[in-house]
């Protein structure tokens, strides 16, 4: 049980003492490095004027919309991504053939700045909504049918080959083996890129849009605003890892039998 | 006795031009109704590969398979097959994964209530006879290695198929689990009537279980000898003493050393000792 075991396992408390310290450590070096006042506030502002921040957007800006808009356009665009890299993926990673004629396409797509498709998005879906939520799918999708189809290439193959034993269809291996096999697997591919539809999304906001915690960012950026600009990172970081953690409750909640031990 | 299962000139090959190899060539076997044979033989030498090709997972490149006179296409529900392992459901419970067929079209078309019913006491049977009965609601990861065993025979035979096909069933369980499982496979498939086949690296398994034991040889992959094996068909462990026994592993264990073409050079060995002793 020591500290230095490799792989090794520590006490419940243990971990949440190390997670806090964890946490609190950068915090508490944010706060001094802006209390002595060694970093001009313009380049780092104080914990606390970033929290003040916080209560003015909430009262003068419409802190609240913002997210609310933020969070539509990422879940958005993350959903887009997975109605058509689910079944997809699960295509390319069932049939040889499927995956020849789309895996090395898909692997030269996703290697392209989805930034750089931002004027080609504007010229072909405009600016409004579907603009943003194009972006963020084109920053999402391509990585996202490959991880699917990775993950649906991992289903054992003697699951397939005891089901082809037993007599059943290749609808029947595909319905009964292979989704409920893949599905673990699936929810932790959704929750991962879930994290990067999030990133992507101040590029998104970069196209005509008035509203939105990316935007809000940009905006800063001209004001100099930067309590403002940490302020909207944070708001961000804090979004993603709420959802992380809501799929990751998920995960045990659907699949029980990955977390038992005898 | 009738022929459960006969290979006519069965040749399989992987691949093709220069770079082809031959898994099997030309096998020619025939097995009896509700006989128990087990395929033992060096690695590479295609036994593995000749099971699957009668279970139908391979597709032979000549020859015929037949399946009581008819040749077979494909997997079918009369040839069941328990894999080495990762082939259980860990997403169902052990009475999920023995009822798993009970979904399949191949099982329930033509079905009447009455047969449901039957099919259900038979999982119940089939939990008691296989000593999972404590454990039914379990889920696989919970069980070990020779208990999930246990799951993937249970499995197997829920849809009483004619023949057996066991791919190195207990090559990862631990000796002692591996003889319970040996006397515990060998009462259900007399239980069962079914014919068995076997495939093991471990000459012992090979002659304890089988009726006969076909030794087969590598590159390419070919039945070299089939040894009928002289003891009375109740087998139990002492058998494994005697004389016949141990008899029969000397001569197969040295026919496999013969044919795996990796023989230990002793002079060679004793030439490095000398070289090594003098530095």
């Amino acid at each position: 049980m020591g500290f230095w075991t490799i792989r090794g396992t520590i006490t419940q408390q243990r971990y949440w003492i190390l997670a806090t310290v964890g946490l609190l450590l950068p915090l508490i070096g944010w706060s001094t490095l802006s209390a002595t006042g060694i970093v001009n506030p313009v380049f780092l502002p104080g914990p606390l004027s970033v929290l003040k921040r916080v209560g003015t957007w909430y009262t003068n800006d419409e802190l609240l919309a913002d997210i609310a808009i933020s969070t539509m356009r990422v879940v958005a665009g993350w959903a887009l991504s997975a109605l058509i890299a689910l079944p997809l993926g699960l295509f390319i990673g069932t049939y040889r053939s499927v995956q020849a004629l789309l895996e090395p396409l898909t692997d030269f797509i996703r290697y392209m700045p989805a930034v750089a498709f931002i004027p080609l998005v504007m010229l072909w879906i405009g600016i409004d909504e579907g603009a943003k939520i194009g972006i963020i799918f084109i920053g999402t999708f391509f990585q996202m049918v490959l991880m699917v189809a990775e993950d649906v290439r991992r289903v054992p193959m003697a699951q397939i080959e005891a089901a082809q034993t037993m007599g059943a269809s290749r609808l029947e291996i595909i319905e009964l083996v292979i989704i409920p096999s893949v599905k673990p697997g699936l929810v932790d591919t959704l929750r991962i890129t879930m994290g990067w539809a999030w990133t992507y999304l101040v590029v998104a906001e970069l196209v005509a849009a008035n509203s939105g915690l990316g935007y809000a960012i940009i905006k800063a950026q001209r004001f100099l605003q930067t309590d403002k600009i940490f302020c909207g990172i944070i708001l961000i970081g804090l979004i993603g890892l709420a959802m992380d953690q809501t799929f990751r409750l998920m995960h045990r909640k659907a699949f029980p039998w990955l977390y038992l031990r005898s | 006795m009738s022929t459960a299962v006969q290979c006519k000139g069965v040749w399989k090959t992987f691949g093709n031009g220069p770079r082809a190899l031959t898994a099997l060539q030309d096998i020619n076997l025939s097995v009896e109704e509700g006989e128990f044979i087990t395929l033992v033989g060096a690695s590479g030498c295609g036994k593995s590969t000749l099971l699957r090709t009668i279970a139908g997972i391979e597709t032979q490149s000549a020859g015929e398979i037949t399946v009581d006179g008819a040749p077979i296409s494909g997997p079918d529900v009369d040839r069941a097959m328990v894999f080495q392992n990762y082939s259980l459901y860990p997403w169902l419970t052990v009475i999920g994964n023995i009822k798993f067929t009970r979904q399949l079209a191949a099982h329930t078309r033509d079905r009447t209530s009455a047969d449901v019913e039957v099919a259900a006491g038979r999982a119940e049977a089939l939990l008691a006879v296989m000593g999972l009965t404590a454990v039914a609601d379990a889920y696989p990861n919970q069980l070990s290695g020779g208990m999930q065993q246990r799951v993937a025979i249970a499995r197997a035979l829920m849809s009483r198929p004619r023949i057996l096909l066991m791919d190195e069933p207990f090559g990862a369980l631990d000796a002692q689990t591996r003889e319970v499982m040996h006397d515990l496979i060998l009462h259900v498939s007399q239980l069962e009537l079914c014919t068995v086949i076997f495939v093991t690296h471990d000459v012992e398994e090979a002659i304890y279980l089988g009726r006969r034991v076909v030794l087969m040889a590598p590159r390419p992959g070919r039945v070299d000898t089939v040894y009928p094996v002289p003891l009375a068909l109740e087998r139990s462990q002492p058998m494994k003493h005697q004389t016949v026994f141990l008899e029969l592993k000397l001569a197969l264990l040295e026919r496999i050393r013969s044919t795996s073409g990796m023989k230990t050079d002793l002079d060679l060995l004793q030439k490095l000792s000398r070289t090594s002793a003098q530095d």
